[in-house]
């Protein structure tokens, strides 16, 4: 036995070593750059506190079950596996989610990047109106109060009066609580709202792109708008394809608010329940954070997921 | 004139069709986005009778503001002054932006500029967290402002908004691209600290950035209902007063219009005014 613990007192005694020598190499480095330190942490500290601490709150209530008014109780993966075994709502809020993010998220990308492309080459005065217009949407956050009483589902409601008066339809179809028409409806009303910051980004980037790359392109060979759209604009901005693809893909994933606005909560048959709207009603409602901490945590594994694959793929462009 | 002409046609590698392809799906796209805006102002500019029309129509034809003086007249009758209302949105906005910009300049500029130990760390959390959203955190938040004493404070709603990432991100790549390290060279062989570099010569560099994460802000604490957090009646904001005057019923359908208007505007004029600027800063918005 002696020497073994003579190895483990070595082990301790080396191990505590490098403590030593790693919280020294870390302490010169606070104080070599001390300012820079000064600088970052007022911001850094807060943003800790309400953005990354939350994180970390939400992974561990996921494994307790924790009702607010007694301390949480650890149950292991009893939450996570009630979601996906028992919680048949769960699953319908993953499909909805997913058909819905996988609709918006995609076109309102290409939208934003067409759209910047096209504005991107006419006069000035034009492109920032334009810019201002399909902005403006996602600029004022007003939009779900708009095609709320554009599709009214009384005789009044905008769309229903037109479709009654030309006779399309007999009676006024019920867009909010129908769920034939909830999701199409609001998919399409958040794609109205959805350009929004990668938008604003794509139209920067392209601002950006030295002129004098088309003109060598020309000379190599480039003869027409789309080989030049393919070969020479698009590698320039996968940094921004990057970013907006980040911005793209959480709003799409974290879609609620607008289908809470629109479809009302609860909406008829879950047709509007997304994992988001799904969390509010554990965490808002029924006061079982631990649960809804796990909703959180699976929410935020997908967009995660999601996230990398697509950044995957915008980096083989570049090439 | 003739050989503007020429030179117009004889663009790199553009055609006619093209140009008409083109056209023809920017115009629908701008339609598609300009009929439910058309249709908000036509709203709320429309006398009682013409909002409960059939067939309904589209745009107004008899325009008034009767709209706007009910929602002044309703604003008057409710139990907490509405001046107080306004008061507490302006509150919000300003000191919430304020501290916002300050903030994440100050911690943009090592992060883009210095070498240090935690930098990555520190830039890398930031870069992950805009895949962060409030709803997931918005139960841990809750429990760490009950912990903190913030609950029905303004704290509540103005701290955090300090350490937005989306600003600081924007705020960094702004600084890596504008700022040449040259310049900072020099100022340092000149005898200046870091903190006199940072406020004399970074900070105005960068107004551009600054202005864009106003507008950020703006757009957000404008907006803000504080229902997360405030429960005071005193204490609650603008937007708050004015949601609860739209769902006060149908009657009210023209007065709610002219209050999505009235938010509206607010953003879109701070928008309009610094359009140019936030181009700018978003042409380095780009994630490596």
């Amino acid at each position: 036995m002696q020497p073994v613990i003579e190895s483990n007192k070595g082990l301790i005694r080396g191990i505590s070593a490098k403590i030593k020598g790693v919280s020294r190499y870390v302490m010169n480095d606070i104080k070599e750059n001390k300012v820079s330190y000064l600088l970052v942490m007022p911001y850094w500290i807060i943003f800790f506190v309400f953005t990354i601490l939350p994180v970390l709150v939400a992974i561990v209530l996921s494994f307790t079950y924790y009702n607010m008014l007694e301390p949480p109780q650890w149950v292991g993966l009893h939450n996570y596996l009630q979601l996906f075994l028992d919680d048949d709502v769960f699953l319908i809020a993953i499909k909805n989610t997913f058909v819905f993010a996988l609709v918006t998220g995609p076109i309102s990308f290409f939208a934003c990047l067409l759209l910047a492309w096209m504005i991107n080459e006419l006069k000035p005065k034009i492109r920032a109106f334009l810019t201002l217009l399909f902005y403006a949407p996602a600029l004022t956050g007003q939009g779900y109060f708009i095609w709320r009483i554009m599709f009214d589902g009384s005789a009044y409601g905008y769309v229903n009066g037109i479709l009654l008066y030309w006779g399309i339809i007999t009676e006024p179809i019920q867009f909010f609580q129908d769920p034939k028409y909830i999701m199409p409806v609001s998919i399409l009303c958040v794609l109205w709202s959805s350009l929004g910051t990668s938008f604003l980004s794509f139209i920067g980037g392209l601002q950006g792109i030295d002129k004098s790359l088309y003109e060598a392109g020309a000379v190599d060979g480039i003869r027409n708008r789309w080989q030049e759209l393919w070969y020479i604009t698009l590698p320039q901005i996968v940094p921004h394809m990057m970013f907006g693809a980040i911005m793209t893909i959480t709003q799409s994933f974290a879609a609620a608010d607008q289908l809470i606005q629109l479809a009302g909560f609860p909406s008829t048959d879950y047709a509007a329940r997304t994992i988001v709207s799904h969390l509010m009603d554990y965490g808002n409602i029924r006061f079982e954070m631990g649960y809804a901490s796990a909703i959180a945590v699976v929410l935020f594994a997908f967009m995660v997921i999601t996230q990398r694959v697509v950044q995957k793929y915008l980096s083989k462009l570049r090439d | 004139m003739k050989l503007k002409f020429r030179i117009r046609r004889n663009r790199l590698n553009r055609s006619v069709g093209g140009d008409l392809f083109l056209f023809i799906i920017l115009a629908v796209g701008a339609v598609f986005t300009a009929i439910p805006l058309v249709f908000m102002i036509s709203q709320a500019f429309k006398p009682l009778n013409e909002l409960w029309l059939y067939p309904p129509q589209f745009f107004v034809r008899n325009p008034t503001f009767k709209n706007f003086v009910d929602l002044f007249v309703l604003m008057g009758e409710s139990w907490v002054p509405m001046t107080r209302y306004f008061f507490n949105t302006l509150l919000l906005v300003v000191l919430g932006t304020a501290g916002h910009i300050i903030l994440a300049s100050m911690a943009a500029y090592p992060l883009a500029k210095h070498e240090f130990l935690f930098k990555p760390f520190l830039f890398q959390t930031v870069v992950l967290s805009l895949m962060f959203t409030y709803q997931v955190t918005a139960i841990p938040n809750y429990l760490i402002m009950a912990k903190i004493g913030w609950v029905d404070t303004y704290a509540a709603l103005i701290i955090p908004t300090w350490g937005m990432s989306l600003g600081l991100f924007l705020m960094r790549q702004f600084i890596v691209a504008m700022i040449p390290d040259e310049l900072l060279e020099a100022a340092r062989v000149d005898g200046a600290n870091e903190l006199t570099i940072f406020w004399r010569i970074v900070m105005p560099i960068v107004k551009p950035a600054w202005l864009t994460l106003m507008i950020l802000s703006v757009q957000q604490l404008w907006r803000e209902t504080g229902s997360r957090f405030i429960y005071s009646e005193k204490l609650k904001t603008l937007p708050y007063a004015l949601t609860q005057i739209i769902w006060g019923g149908i009657a009210r359908a023209g007065v709610g219009a002219a209050v999505g208007l009235v938010l509206m505007i607010v953003p879109i004029l701070i928008f309009v005014v610094n359009q140019s600027k936030v181009v700018e800063t978003m042409s380095t918005s780009g994630l490596d």
